[in-house]
């Protein structure tokens, strides 16, 4: 059968994959830019088809600890929100981390600092990246840049989570949120089955016939142990980094300028290293689709042959940290951004190679 | 072949809908597509605008610096976007309310009455369509049989037989639209 393609926005991508993929439970809270998220899977109904629990919780606390108990049972559950409300949720993150329980959280991100604006930003890459809530912990990170990427990192975002038993957040912004694309959808399959959950997630809260209770919690009153839960957690943390780095290069071969951009940005600055390249300038695109794990490494061979970096982001200079560190400084790195819900056109990133990097 | 397309007027007369129609078209006919709007607020009545890409390339950018063809559907709009249409680009206007038309001498610009047209049939529905029927009329970006086929997949059934009334509109716009020199 040829596979459906079909028109949708970023946000309705996720609710449809999850729904497709077996996700057993939805818990979230409206906010713009992202609650045709939840408006979609109201509108679909899942919980008469594949079982799955769609839930709007009374806050966005509530949601995020709906997630920490379902996951804490070995069931795919995910939540979704913007900016101020996944600050909300950074408490339960922080906990789920610390519990090492699987879930997928989605982050559609708007201008900020506090309630901010609805429109698009990436001013989140920093609380995304370097912790945001509490402890030592790291989240796996996905930068979708199109709507298929948000259909795709459902499910990508739930394998990476289940294999380490570590929460993944797909960083999006108000721009893939809302925009159109064709998507191919993932084929459905049945949620798993109880016995299935159990045989898969020997450490859950599945009800103790025949074993030992597990026992899920975050908290050790024992320094000892709890040095040693954190060197595992690091131990696991330094595996993720070895084994899931992911990336895109773009006309990198040949080029003597790298933009360095993720999600929205790094599409508006394909545009520009296409316009760039017409007017001779030979610039190359390096998107990062793990935000963590960084693709430092790679960056940092890449960086060898190129003569300056542009970040490009939509925020007053994040990312650019970690281009930086990844090219110890050996080449010039300059950030381009714009804040606060404005979103650059290609000729002003084209500029800002110009201006900040060719000079 | 590549069409950036820039659609913007008030909140309320349709212009998210006609870019998701004209969308969904090209979508029929294989091509890659990119809907982008100014989203927020606009719905409930302030200034509303949508970028559509059609193309048979992969599209990179959904924002953009410049357009091949801006449809333009009130005076704010004008001022917003006449400057960003490509040279010898095409600009297309209604002309109901707009006190300060386009004055560029280096692109092709069209007007379109569509909002009287509309009043005057009693279908100020379907005004959004005769604009499309403008647009395709000048720039063929899509087939007639492609709208009415995404027509049927997006229109929920029961809407269904509305769809001879958009293809008359459609047909009126081709009829309406005429070159400002």
């Amino acid at each position: 059968m040829a596979e459906e393609v079909v028109l949708m926005k970023g946000n309705e991508a996720i609710a449809h994959a999850a729904i497709r993929i077996g996700v057993d439970g939805y818990f979230g809270y409206p906010i713009t830019p992202q609650s045709e998220v939840l408006e979609t899977l109201a509108e679909q109904k899942p919980w008469e088809t594949t079982g799955m629990v769609v839930l709007q919780a009374e806050s966005e606390l509530a949601a995020i600890n709906m997630v920490y108990g379902g996951a804490g049972s070995g069931k795919m559950v995910m939540t979704s929100s913007s900016s101020p409300g996944v600050s909300l949720k950074q408490e339960g993150i922080s906990y789920i981390a610390g519990a090492e329980l699987p879930c997928l959280i989605v982050n559609v991100m708007r201008g900020g600092p506090g309630l901010g604006t609805i429109q698009p930003s990436q001013a989140d890459y920093f609380q995304t990246t370097k912790g945001g809530g509490h402890g030592d912990y790291h989240l796996i990170a996905l930068a979708p840049a199109s709507v298929q990427e948000m259909a795709d990192f459902v499910e990508l975002g739930f394998q990476l989570a289940f294999k380490y038993r570590n929460p993944a957040i797909i960083l999006a912004d108000g721009v893939i949120g809302q925009m159109m694309e064709k998507v191919v959808l993932p084929t459905p399959r049945p949620r798993r089955t109880d016995e299935e959950v159990i045989a898969q997630c020997p450490w859950a809260a599945t009800g103790c016939k025949g074993r030992k209770p597990n026992v899920i919690t975050s908290l050790e009153l024992d320094p000892a142990i709890m040095e040693q839960r954190n060197i595992h957690l690091q131990q696991k943390y330094a595996e993720i980094e070895a084994n899931e780095v992911r990336y895109e290069e773009i006309n990198c071969d040949d080029a003597e300028y790298l933009i360095v951009a993720f999600g929205s940005c790094a599409r508006i600055a394909q545009k520009a290293m296409e316009h760039a390249r017409e007017e001779g300038i030979k610039v190359g695109l390096f998107r990062p689709i793990t935000l963590w794990p960084f693709p430092t490494k790679a960056l940092r061979e890449r960086a060898s042959n190129i003569k300056g970096i542009l970040t490009v982001e939509l925020n007053s200079g994040q990312m650019v940290e970690d281009v930086r560190l990844a090219v110890e400084c050996r080449i010039p790195v300059e950030h381009f951004g714009r804040l606060g819900g404005i979103v650059p056109d290609p000729d002003e990133v084209i500029e800002a190679i110009k201006t900040k990097l060719i000079k | 072949m590549k069409q950036e397309i820039i659609i913007a007027g008030f909140g309320g007369q349709g212009v998210l809908s006609m870019g998701k129609i004209l969308a969904y078209s090209g979508l029929m006919e294989g091509k890659e597509v990119t809907w982008m709007p100014a989203y927020g607020p606009e719905q409930r009545g302030g200034t509303a605008n949508v970028t559509v890409i059609v193309s048979d390339e992969r599209i990179s950018s959904p924002i953009l610096s410049k357009y091949d063809v801006a449809i333009i559907l009130n005076q704010p709009s004008l001022a917003k976007f006449e400057n960003k249409v490509k040279p010898r680009g095409i600009l297309i206007y209604d002309g109901y309310g707009i006190i300060n038309p386009p004055t560029r001498k280096d692109i092709h610009i069209f007007r379109i009455d569509a909002m009287d047209e509309a009043n005057e049939r009693k279908m100020a529905k379907t005004f959004n369509m005769i604009v499309l029927g403008g647009l395709l009329k000048i720039c063929p970006v899509v087939s007639i049989e492609s709208v009415v086929k995404a027509l049927k997949k997006t229109l929920p059934e029961r809407h269904h037989h509305l769809i001879p009334m958009n293809e008359e509109a459609i047909k009126i716009g081709m009829d309406i639209i005429k070159p400002i020199e």
